[in-house]
């Protein structure tokens, strides 16, 4: 069982911030670092696995500072997004120089294990270079695993993975965090962190946006006004019944047509909109929402 | 000394179209010597032979392992994977060096021995002395080129500018140059084994200690270059 805990880390490049101030730990058990590209995820699994020094603050590992300390490799296995270069081996002689570099007892049985473990047993007498997107990932996978570690980093495992090896994928990670590993992996991708990830972490901009259970988290992502633009036959009208809406915040006419309307309850103003629009006689032309991308969902959070 | 990276240091510098241009560098050189012996009398090539290789193969043979060794995988960021390992970053360098060294032994030192052997059978004792002399300098070279490509992602750049500008156009003009050469420093200590070839006027004791001196210190500064590797972002 390890802790990994990152006190007031912070890295800046000259005068562009990366990483603010955040202080996380990471326990037992799948997190999920979930944050829109550019947001600062990998700058932070990089300050984890030691491979980046914080310009300020701590990341220690059960009382270890990463940063320079080359045996904390003997517990972190390490997935990070960038391709295995090494095309020109097998993805067995991969791994096994993995195991060989841990200094494991015995190299070949380890590799052959966590071949097993990531299902390449099969493709593994062939060269990197020929595999797939998802073959890459797993046996990237199986050499951050051959050694058993405690803490397992990935930095976007899924990205670019097809559908039925994300779902082998996240079925691996999910026994992993069930054995007592400390994994912790990185996606832009709400859905996905919440099929996975019992804890998630929210990084917007370099900050520590919202910390908390999948629910809670959920939560504070839809239940936020969302805005609307309908658009009816009788705009005004629509207004008018609109704003009588006990799910409805705000409403205003749009001067180029259609009723900007913000509505703090979704689910219920979805059930209400038809009716009223029956009740009325009205016309529903158009129902658009003006900011439902990700991005939007974020920067509410980090404002709220 | 880990056998592991070693071998995967020596697949990347024999793999590629790395291996095959560093192939080229030796056997030009002997293929010159073997033309020129053969249109010429005496040992009127061994001089010019000798200069070209200590000053061009050598220290070309010696940037291309030692950038194989450690360039691509910086550049594209995959020494990662050798990097997440608790292996001591020095043994790391050390072993890197390792596979370098050999093959600059292999296609620097002893292609240095050879030809002047090919131009002249006559005197064994001065193809023994520049392949001892190739040996140092090419030992120096590797750790050298070992710590730019360390330090630098321009390191054939950076390495290519020291060989031809400071080594060559201003260790030709400038006799002080040389006291900082490397290539210099093998060349006086092949001078030191045999007075066929021509003295330089450094102090050979000299020559022996700064070559140590670069070798010991570029390749411990190496392993502390790899301590501190930086993961970069796409973002």
């Amino acid at each position: 069982m390890s802790e990994l805990v990152l006190d007031q880390a912070s890295r800046w490049y000259g005068n562009v911030v990366a990483v603010n101030g955040i202080s996380m730990t990471v326990r037992p058990g799948i997190t999920g670092l979930l944050g829109p590209n550019g947001a600062g995820k990998t700058t932070l699994i990089a300050m984890m696995s030691g491979f980046l020094a914080p310009s300020a603050g701590t990341v220690t590992l059960d009382g270890t500072t990463v940063w320079r300390t080359t045996s904390v490799y003997r517990d972190i296995g390490l997935v990070p997004e960038r391709e295995v270069s090494f095309g020109y081996l097998t993805g067995r002689q991969f791994v096994l120089a993995n195991a060989e570099l841990h200094g494991l007892p015995d190299p070949g049985a380890a590799t052959e294990r966590v071949l097993e473990v990531v299902d390449m047993v099969d493709p593994a007498a062939r060269r990197i270079g020929t595999y797939s997107k998802g073959m890459r990932q797993r046996v990237k996978l199986a050499s951050a695993l051959v050694h058993d570690p405690a803490v397992l980093l990935l930095d976007e495992p899924f990205n670019g993975v097809d559908p039925r090896q994300r779902l082998h994928l996240m079925a691996l990670l999910r026994r992993m965090g069930a054995e007592g590993r400390t994994v912790l992996f990185s996606s832009h991708i709400l859905e996905e962190v919440e099929q996975v990830a019992r804890q998630i972490e929210v990084v917007v901009s370099g900050r520590h946006a919202a910390s908390g259970e999948f629910g809670e988290i959920r939560r504070l992502m839809t239940d936020r006004p969302v805005q609307y633009v309908v658009a009816a036959d009788d705009d005004r009208r629509l207004a008018a019944v609109l704003i009588a809406e006990p799910s409805v915040v705000a409403v205003s006419l749009r001067p180029e047509g259609g009723v900007a309307v913000s509505v703090s309850d979704f689910g219920s103003f979805a059930v209400r909109l038809p009716r009223i629009a029956r009740h009325e006689g009205l016309r529903i032309l158009e129902l658009a929402p003006t900011d439902d991308s990700l991005e939007s969902v974020f920067s509410y959070l980090v404002g709220g | 000394m880990n056998r592991t990276i070693f071998r995967l240091s020596a697949q990347a510098v024999a793999g590629r179209r790395r291996g095959l241009v560093l192939l080229l560098i030796p056997v030009a050189l002997l293929v010159l010597a073997v033309v020129i012996r053969l249109l010429t009398e005496g040992d009127v090539g061994v001089d010019a032979t000798v200069g070209l290789g200590f000053s061009l193969a050598l220290p070309l043979v010696s940037l291309l392992a030692a950038t194989a060794v450690l360039g691509p995988e910086v550049d594209d960021g995959s020494i990662v994977y050798l990097l997440a390992k608790p292996v001591s970053r020095h043994v790391i360098a050390v072993s890197k060096f390792a596979a370098a060294w050999l093959t600059t032994m292999l296609l620097g030192a002893v292609p240095l021995a050879v030809a002047p052997f090919v131009l002249d059978a006559s005197d064994p004792a001065r193809a023994v002395a520049l392949g001892v002399g190739g040996a140092v300098a090419g030992t120096a070279y590797t750790a050298l080129f070992l710590g730019l490509a360390a330090l630098t992602r321009h390191a054939v750049v950076v390495g290519l500018l020291y060989t031809l500008f400071w080594e060559g156009v201003l260790g030709s003009v400038l006799t002080g140059v040389r006291w900082l050469s490397v290539g210099a420093w093998g060349h006086q200590v092949a001078h030191a084994l045999s007075s066929a070839v021509s003295d330089l006027r450094i102090s050979s004791g000299y020559a022996v200690v700064a070559a140590v001196v670069v070798t010991v210190g570029t390749v411990w500064f190496t392993g502390d270059r790899l301590r501190s590797f930086t993961l970069r972002g796409d973002e």
